[in-house]
């Protein structure tokens, strides 16, 4: 019984993981043609032995090779790391205060503002990223404003720009900054703070040597929840994003697509795996270790 | 025996000369409508380790929240070493506390949680060390520098959060009911350590509990607390023999209280207390008027309980034992009286139990002599 349970959990990764995985890393290995499905070769089994000894043997590297020949493929990669870091941080910068006014409002409020907080997730996703069209256009809400006050003479051009993808990751993402962040300064104790202050620390002093330290594992979760789903974003900067912006979401989908070169895109996926492996391996060791430390 | 060097009684309290290190003046405080403090004036000396005893909720929180700077008065001042510190933030303050939680930063090993507070000062490295390794020391702690707070036991983590209020030298540590979480062996050695430790260092010594005994064993005066007064402040015997009044004599130890009129007779008061019952007979350097209500505060260990009315006895009263408390070396008995007063009465268990002279529903004679009460106002 206990086995069985046990052995559910891994089922489920085997079916919706491994298995998908298996098939996407065989795609990447094989080669483009014109037919359904479009590569080539596909496993027969009704040649036995010498059918799957022909697959394998059909089986090369080439479309890895060809992402290092042409800059597009890496230099996606370098902008995907990039935006996806510089949202990251703005996404912390952000959310901090937040959790941190969430963790000290009055405890009535709490469930309130928890709540606020995950609200836009009652929404659909997509819902989300069409209304900041309406607002970030040139006709839109915020330049309407903006011209209103007085701030600006003309409309600025926000939508179709990077700006426009950081706004849209930063907003979308920023429950999964708040939350880990939140959890971790709401059990935090407040007489560590006062220790820290009798001890001779000032308020702010207190903040960095006490505060900052104890929420680490809670930036450390928020920081990778953050980071790892946008670099594969495809909907935000395909929405958002203008012509220049590049992110390999964006080539990937194209690939698939538009150049229905689904080898070429299997391997611009593997190797998106591959770079996202290490942070959330890192991201694991973060949870585990907090979990010894809550022991 | 060498006999010690000419050895005075530790009372600056008593000395006129003498000047408090720290003055509360009629120190009100206030939360919205509450008020938590209420016109208070203390003084506490150098040297002294000083209790603040009453029950959750009686102020001695704030009396010592205000000490440390995270409270301030509503009105009235407090000086330390004649100075207002009202304006003083708590982390620019020549004191120390030690938190009920004892407030450990998780984060950090031992050694750096007792370092915290002398690297906020800036201490060289080589005197920081020394200081560190010295507030092991003295706590016994050598072993578990490394470790961090959730690595090692409750009684450890009290010394760490001690060693760490110790370690900048404060001129005033104030104790937040700093043995509260402890069971119960482990605080009676921890109390000890406690006195050793104050001693050693030479520190005045502030602590706040709601645990009498701590308060008694610990402290060189005891202030009792009531709803943001002062009741009393004196030494623990004092205190415990010659409380003030009838809240103090009830809150420290066991105590039997008996309502009733005043009856002065020389140099003795008679406490009327029942009808067709001989007067109790008291003495008391406080002038009552006849007629006038008191309270006859008597301790259950000075009620002697017998078979027979002892002769030479002053006041002897006769009663039914109703219950019994066996506390092992104790036996408290509960003795009802015809007019159902209920006396305690303690004794010292010399013999073994099953040779235990009186046993429930025997009828028994209570006596004690005239100065072994006291008379109280209210």
């Amino acid at each position: 019984m206990r086995r069985l349970l046990i052995a559910i959990p891994y089922l489920w990764l085997l079916a919706l993981f491994l298995v998908p995985f298996l098939i996407v890393l065989k795609i990447s290995l094989s080669d483009v043609v014109l037919a359904i499905p479009p590569y080539a070769p596909t496993l027969d089994l009704s040649e036995g032995w010498a059918g799957i000894k022909a697959f394998f043997a059909a089986l090369d590297f080439e479309n890895y090779w060809f992402l290092t020949s042409d800059d597009l493929y890496w230099k996606a990669y370098l902008s995907s790391l990039q935006i996806a870091l510089i949202s990251t941080a703005i996404t912390l910068l952000v959310g901090y205060p937040i959790a941190y006014g969430m963790a000290r409002a009055p405890q009535e409020w709490q469930a309130t503002l928890l709540l606020l907080v995950i609200l836009p997730f009652w929404t659909s996703f997509l819902i989300r990223v069409y209304s900041w069209m309406g607002i970030l256009s040139t006709e839109g809400i915020l330049n309407q404003v903006l011209l209103f006050i007085g701030i600006i003479d003309e409309p600025l051009t926000l939508l179709n720009t990077n700006t426009a993808v950081y706004i849209g990751i930063v907003y979308t993402y920023l429950p999964f900054m708040i939350l880990p962040i939140y959890a971790a300064l709401e059990k935090m104790d407040d007489s560590l703070l006062e220790a820290a202050e009798d001890l001779g620390c000032s308020r702010i002093g207190a903040f960095w040597l006490v505060t900052v330290p104890l929420s680490r594992s809670g930036i450390v979760a928020g920081c990778f929840l953050v980071f790892i789903p946008a670099i594969g974003e495809f909907v935000i900067p395909s929405l958002l994003g203008g012509s220049r912006t590049l992110m390999i979401g964006k080539v990937l989908w194209e690939e698939f697509f538009n150049n229905r070169d689904w080898p070429v895109a299997s391997a611009v996926a593997i190797i998106l795996l591959l770079i996202l492996i290490i942070p959330i391996i890192l991201f694991q060791r973060n949870q585990q270790k907090q979990r010894e430390v809550e022991g | 025996m060498a006999q010690p060097m000419a050895q005075t009684v530790f009372a600056p309290w008593d000395d006129p000369d003498e000047t408090p290190l720290i003055r509360f003046e009629n120190v009100t405080k206030r939360f919205g409508d509450f008020t938590a403090i209420d016109d208070l004036s203390l003084d506490i000396y150098a040297r002294e380790f000083f209790a603040l005893l009453g029950p959750s909720g009686c102020g001695k929180t704030t009396m010592m929240r205000m000490l440390a700077g995270f409270e301030t008065p509503t009105s009235g001042t407090i000086r330390l070493a004649g100075q207002d510190i009202a304006p003083v933030p708590p982390n620019k303050r020549a004191v120390n506390m030690m938190f009920q939680s004892y407030a450990l930063f998780p984060h950090l090993s031992v050694w750096d949680n007792i370092a915290f507070g002398l690297r906020r000062e800036g201490m060289d490295k080589d005197a920081l060390n020394d200081r560190v390794e010295e507030m092991l020391r003295l706590t016994r702690l050598g072993k578990f520098a490394k470790r961090k707070p959730h690595q090692i036991s409750g009684g450890q983590r009290q010394r760490v959060a001690l060693a760490r209020s110790l370690a900048k030298a404060p001129k005033l540590l104030l104790l937040d009911e700093p043995l509260g979480a402890l069971d119960a062996k482990l605080r009676e050695d921890t109390q000890f350590e406690l006195m050793d430790i104050q001693e050693k260092t030479g520190t005045t010594f502030v602590i706040v509990t709601h645990d009498q005994e701590e308060a008694m064993t610990v402290a060189s005066r005891v202030a009792v607390m009531d709803e943001g007064r002062l009741v009393q402040v004196a030494t623990p015997d004092r205190i415990y023999e010659t409380p003030e009044t009838v809240y103090v004599a009830d809150f420290i130890g066991d105590v039997n209280i008996i309502e009733g009129t005043a009856a002065p007779d020389g140099d003795q008061t008679h406490v009327i207390w029942a009808e067709g019952h001989d007067p109790i007979i008291g003495s008391t350097d406080r002038a009552f008027e006849r007629g006038q209500q008191v309270f006859y505060a008597i301790r259950p260990e000075k009620v002697a309980i017998s078979a027979n009315r002892p002769e030479d006895a002053v006041n002897a009263v006769k009663g039914k034992i109703l219950d019994i408390a066996y506390l092992g070396n104790l036996s408290t008995y509960h003795v009802e009286l015809p007019t159902g007063h209920i006396i305690k009465a303690q004794t010292a268990n010399t013999r073994r139990i099953a040779r235990r002279a009186y046993t429930w529903e025997d009828e028994v004679w209570l006596s004690w002599t005239g100065t072994a009460g006291i008379l109280l106002e209210s």
